[in-house]
């Protein structure tokens, strides 16, 4: 028990997929206008994440070394099919504001890494586990950005109105502000935490492409 | 006419990686050296257009006629992971200079979200087989501008004295955002070149 606690913890705070790991980063940005858009995007991401982590963990002595990245990618795109029916269904409007997004969790790069990483080695309640606290640590990143931009960007929380009048300074909601806004708060982590984060590297252990490609992008990215 | 509109806004008005926010992670993972720019804009450009071409019709005379358009985003992703394979080993055998200068990329482009999200959104948006093309192809050279001038502002923050809590990752995403902004200025140039027939 004590491991599945300390695996949920890891995923939260010590490898906080976007906050440390700069993984994902096209939906941390993208949808990250509104609250409940990011809780949302979070949320889906974790359903997507627990249910193929299982999957896949079931899986890890059946799907062949050769082949297990599409099988991996079809497991996940079957999840992600499913949870924006499912969307589509129940929440419409939800549905609607994340648009393209919610099918691009396919190549998001935290499940697909997560697959590879943590999955294909562990067993399925360890991965479930691993599942939940990346997830968890997703959805927690995105609402900390995006109550940053809705705060100051449209004056309102939850699509609360905080302060009546006036509509917030729209830097803020544009594209420009979500850069702006993850560098900050990653500034400020880096500064809580001692820089000791800096030294995180997402580095080819978490990425799908690794075996592919054999490391030869960083090697390139140093040459 | 459309076809000039749709290039214009997908090159510069809504840049790919600065508006609409797809292909972040090679856009901060590549940006590190000049050369790496060019040669990762040149596979994802290649690999978008080409992927738009193969797509377009398997929706439109396969999964469409037979009520399958809820398996587009299975059956896109697989289309695209082969395809990057194919055009690997293609590559490898016939033009090797190519290969050498854009091999160590294409693997990586399967798991970028621009290439998946353009095919994707060529659908969303109704657009004939010559317009995906076109928009999957202006999507990729506006990925490559906001990657190579990314690459120029990188290569002089590398020098620069910055304080110890933005080094790193900090400093590149508020470099970004300055660069998004400028983006921003282009916003209605396509109605202004072409009138608003395209909206």
């Amino acid at each position: 028990m004590n491991k599945a606690l300390k695996t949920v913890k890891n995923g939260i705070f010590d490898e906080n997929p976007t906050l440390k790991l700069f993984l994902g980063m096209c939906p941390s940005l993208a949808v990250t206008t509104s609250a409940s858009n990011a809780i949302g995007m979070g949320l889906a991401t974790t359903a997507v994440l627990i249910c193929s982590n299982a999957v896949i963990s079931s899986l890890r002595r059946v799907i062949p070394k050769e082949v297990r990245l599409p099988a991996y990618i079809v497991i996940v795109a079957g999840f992600v099919t499913a949870v924006s029916l499912l969307m589509e269904a129940y929440l419409p409007a939800l549905y609607k504001s994340l648009g393209l997004f919610l099918s691009l969790i396919v190549v998001n790069c935290i499940i697909l890494g997560r697959a590879e990483m943590f999955a294909s080695k562990n067993t399925v309640f360890l991965s479930v586990c691993d599942g939940l606290g990346m997830g968890l640590g997703f959805t927690s990143s995105l609402l900390l950005i995006s109550s940053v931009r809705e705060i100051l960007g449209s004056l309102s929380w939850f699509g609360i109105s905080l302060a009546g009048e006036g509509s917030g300074m729209l830097f803020f909601i544009v594209p420009a502000g979500g850069f702006f806004v993850l560098g900050m708060i990653s500034a400020v982590i880096n500064r809580i935490t001692k820089y000791r984060i800096s030294k995180v590297k997402p580095g080819c252990k978490s990425c799908p492409a690794a075996n592919v490609c054999g490391g030869n992008c960083e090697e390139e990215a140093k040459a | 006419m459309r076809i000039g509109f749709i290039l214009v806004s997908v090159i510069l008005v809504d840049n790919f990686v600065l508006s609409k926010f797809l292909g972040i992670c090679p856009f901060l993972g590549v940006s590190k050296k000049f050369s790496s720019a060019i040669g990762m804009s040149g596979a994802v450009t290649f690999v978008m257009a080409l992927s738009a071409a193969a797509t377009w019709p398997i929706y439109h005379f396969l999964l469409a006629p037979n009520d399958l358009g809820y398996l587009r985003t299975l059956t896109f992703i697989l289309i695209i992971a082969m395809l990057v394979q194919i055009v690997e080993i293609l590559l490898k055998r016939f033009i090797p200079a190519l290969y050498s200068a854009l091999g160590v990329y294409l693997p990586l482009i399967t798991t970028n979200c621009a290439v998946l999200g353009v095919t994707l959104l060529n659908i969303t948006e109704d657009y004939s087989f010559i317009e995906s093309v076109v928009n999957a192809a202006g999507g990729g050279i506006g990925f490559g501008i906001a990657l190579i001038m990314f690459s120029g502002v990188r290569e002089k923050l590398e020098t620069c004295n910055l304080p110890k809590a933005f080094r790193g990752m900090p400093a590149v995403l508020i470099a970004a955002s300055i660069v998004s902004l400028s983006f921003a200025g282009f916003a209605g140039l396509a109605e202004g070149i072409f009138g608003s027939i395209g909206g």
